[in-house]
């Protein structure tokens, strides 16, 4: 029991199940799953539907924080490689043609690849805090967004570039597909070859990764071109769900969540290892909690307040020194707190 | 000689090299207004100046908070929220016919209750403040929306005389009491900064954290200290916009962290902590106004070009706070 207790999965597994739960016995129709149309329907589907980007953004997140680092930009990331593809898109004869859509994508993620390097190359090479490397573009990138639609919501109306926000694969959503495709590339690419220990090692301390034989600056460089392609994938899938680009709001705090997917997930924000299954259980957890407080008629914005608890809650029960305060020693605790503010 | 020309005891005191960025936002500030200047008739006008003050007061106030938090090497995501949370509250709390002082009182509570809770997690429990003050900001903006989804209006014959007072010269040209507010706190601020045990330890923890403990400064006190500042600036804040706007919106002073944290890093406050001032903070939150100014009076540029010209601007300071870094080493 206890060895299931410790375990990293243990509390984010238990508070999801703890969220589904809650769910069941407030709305018992919320388990079930329909086929209609050839398509598969319920509750439980939308939430792993309306969860990839944020899966995606939270996976490219995850290897940011194992590096040290940290990316505030890839909200605006999103928000700039999804106005780049509709924008192409609503330029081109006809929007329903699969070559534009596809020209669309690669001129979003080439420009992603661009939008990472210079983080890559501010952070690895020039040595900035992450923090605030990512923050120039995380304003910046708000107004490029703006300035490639002008201003304006592009409306596009391109059957292809829709199926990957709510197009259906095999009687699934098609979203799930590319989130679960995105997932195994980066797990082999990180568990089946060495890089991801070498990511764990510069997270560790990358000085010493460096006098190892590691090239450090490449690995963090690395780090934050796969998570501005993450970014953009997810960028595609919010634009392609409302068929529509706002320079404004697309992936507006997606950074804020992601990082609390991570967190959640076991990750810790000072570097080192990382989980992505913890990752994606955080990205779950994130959305059903956003659905369960649509579902229970609560204003959306007060989701937030369930947010702020469930993340304070987590980071504590995940705090070695509060675990310290309240785990080992137990009958002093309160002796101790009376010390300390001396 | 290649190296310290700027700290070589000819050099007059002002050109060391810890006040360069100070020096770079104020040469820039007055760069931005004498393109003004020369481009637009009306902007040499001294009103445009008192306007910018009396735009920015609220966001003066919340960066001198930010300043503090800064200035130990740690950052404050919520001030945005309070900012909000403060101005919902008065303006709920006016609505259901509460006495002003008493309003005024609760509002200037919160922030900085706030504030203390997080510092208080962020060092005991060993916590990022990115983390625990994004909380804060979660739960300070859930608040709002669970007090009202809507706009209150505020009708307070108080309110209303702070918004409406002008305090000015014969000739027409008048500030508003905000902007006095405004320009107390910095004063304290920077007093308290430069000139009390508590401004000398915020400097030490930035500078060295475990340097600060060893030599027996109270780093609990202090850390706590700043995020409880930073939310009483950011309760001040909230009801000078309350005074600004005339009301409390739920979704009012959304990202202004992000206006705040750059008008720190372009004002010269280095984010590793240790070194900065409330001055140059104050010359940043006066660069973030006269661009707004610039843009709003040339008339063709959008909007957008805000965020990308602020965001090239933080690109340019951090480089150069980089640059003296490395050269320092």
């Amino acid at each position: 029991m206890s060895a299931l207790k410790n375990h990293r999965l243990f509390w984010p597994v238990l508070v999801l199940v703890a969220l589904l739960t809650a769910n069941a016995i407030y709305r018992p129709s919320f388990l079930a799953v329909q086929m209609r149309d050839g398509h598969l329907y319920g509750s439980v589907i939308d939430i792993v539907r309306l969860s990839a980007p944020l899966i995606l953004v939270a996976l490219g997140m995850t290897l940011v924080i194992a590096t040290g680092g940290i990316d505030l930009s890839v909200g605006s990331i999103c928000a700039i490689s999804g106005a780049v593809a509709c924008f192409y898109i609503s330029q081109q004869p006809d929007q329903n043609s699969l070559a534009s859509v596809l020209t669309a994508l690669v001129l979003g993620l080439g420009l992603a690849l661009v939008l990472g390097a210079w983080n890559g190359v501010l952070v690895a090479i020039i040595g900035i805090q992450p923090i605030i490397a990512t923050l120039i573009l995380m304003v910046a990138g708000r107004g490029l967004a703006q300035l490639i639609t002008e201003g304006q919501i592009i409306t596009i109306n391109s059957s292809p570039y829709k199926t990957i926000g709510v197009g259906h694969l095999l009687t699934l959503p098609f979203a799930i597909f590319v989130a679960l495709a995105v997932t195994v590339l980066l797990a082999a690419l990180t568990r089946r070859t060495a890089l991801g220990m070498i990511i764990e090692s510069v997270g560790g301390n990358a000085e010493a990764s460096r006098l190892a034989g590691i090239r450090s600056r490449r690995i963090i460089f690395l780090a934050y071109v796969i998570s501005a392609v993450c970014a953009a994938i997810a960028g595609f899938m919010l634009t392609a769900n409302v068929s529509s680009a706002d320079g404004n709001s697309a992936g507006l705090w997606i950074e804020l969540d992601a990082i609390l997917a991570v967190v959640i997930g076991g990750t810790s924000l000072a570097g080192g290892r990382f989980f992505f299954s913890g990752t994606i259980l955080g990205a779950l957890i994130i959305q059903t909690l956003t659905t369960t407080v649509y579902a229970m008629d609560i204003s959306p914005q007060t989701s937030l307040l369930f947010k702020a608890v469930v993340v304070i809650a987590v980071c504590l029960i995940q705090a070695p020194a509060f675990r310290d305060k309240f785990t080992r020693r137990k009958p002093t605790a309160v002796s101790q707190k009376e010390q300390v503010p001396a | 000689m290649t190296t310290n020309i700027f700290t070589g005891r000819t050099w007059p005191r002002l050109l060391q090299q810890r006040h360069l960025p100070l020096l770079a936002t104020l040469a820039l500030l007055l760069v931005m207004y004498g393109v003004g200047v020369s481009q637009y008739r009306a902007f040499s006008n001294v009103q445009v100046i008192f306007n910018v003050f009396i735009d920015n007061g609220f966001l003066l106030v919340v960066a001198v908070g930010m300043t503090f938090v800064i200035l130990t090497g740690g950052i404050d995501l919520s001030v945005g929220s309070v900012v909000a949370m403060t101005a919902m509250v008065s303006a709920s709390l006016l609505q259901d016919g509460k006495p002003a002082p008493l309003v005024l009182l609760i509002a200037l509570l919160i922030g900085p209750a706030l504030g203390f809770v997080m510092g208080c997690v962020i060092h005991y429990f060993e916590i990022q403040p990115f983390i625990v003050t994004l909380a804060g900001m979660f739960f300070a903006r859930g608040m709002c929306t669970w007090i009202s989804e809507t706009s209150i209006p505020i009708t307070d014959p108080f309110w209303t005389a702070a918004a409406q007072e002008r305090i000015g010269d014969p000739r027409g040209n008048f500030v508003s009491v905000s902007v006095l507010i405004a320009f107390a706190v910095v004063a304290i601020a920077a007093y308290t900064l430069a000139y009390t045990p508590l401004g000398r330890n915020v400097y030490a923890i930035g500078g060295n954290p475990q340097s600060a403990l060893l030599m027996g400064l109270p780093v609990a006190r202090t850390r706590i200290a700043v995020y409880t500042i930073s939310g009483l600036c950011s309760a001040v804040g909230g009801i000078l916009l309350s005074f600004y706007t005339l009301s409390g919106a739920p979704l009012i002073a959304v990202g202004m962290e992000l206006d705040v944290i750059a008008a720190v890093v372009i004002g010269g406050t280095v984010l590793t902590g240790g070194s900065g001032y409330v001055f140059g903070t104050v010359l940043g939150v006066l660069v973030l106004g006269v661009i707004q100014t610039l843009i709003t009076f040339d008339g063709t540029l959008s909007s957008w070009w805000t965020k990308i010209v602020i965001g090239g601007l933080l690109f340019v300071f951090i480089l150069l706070q980089r640059l003296i870094g490395i050269r320092k080493k």
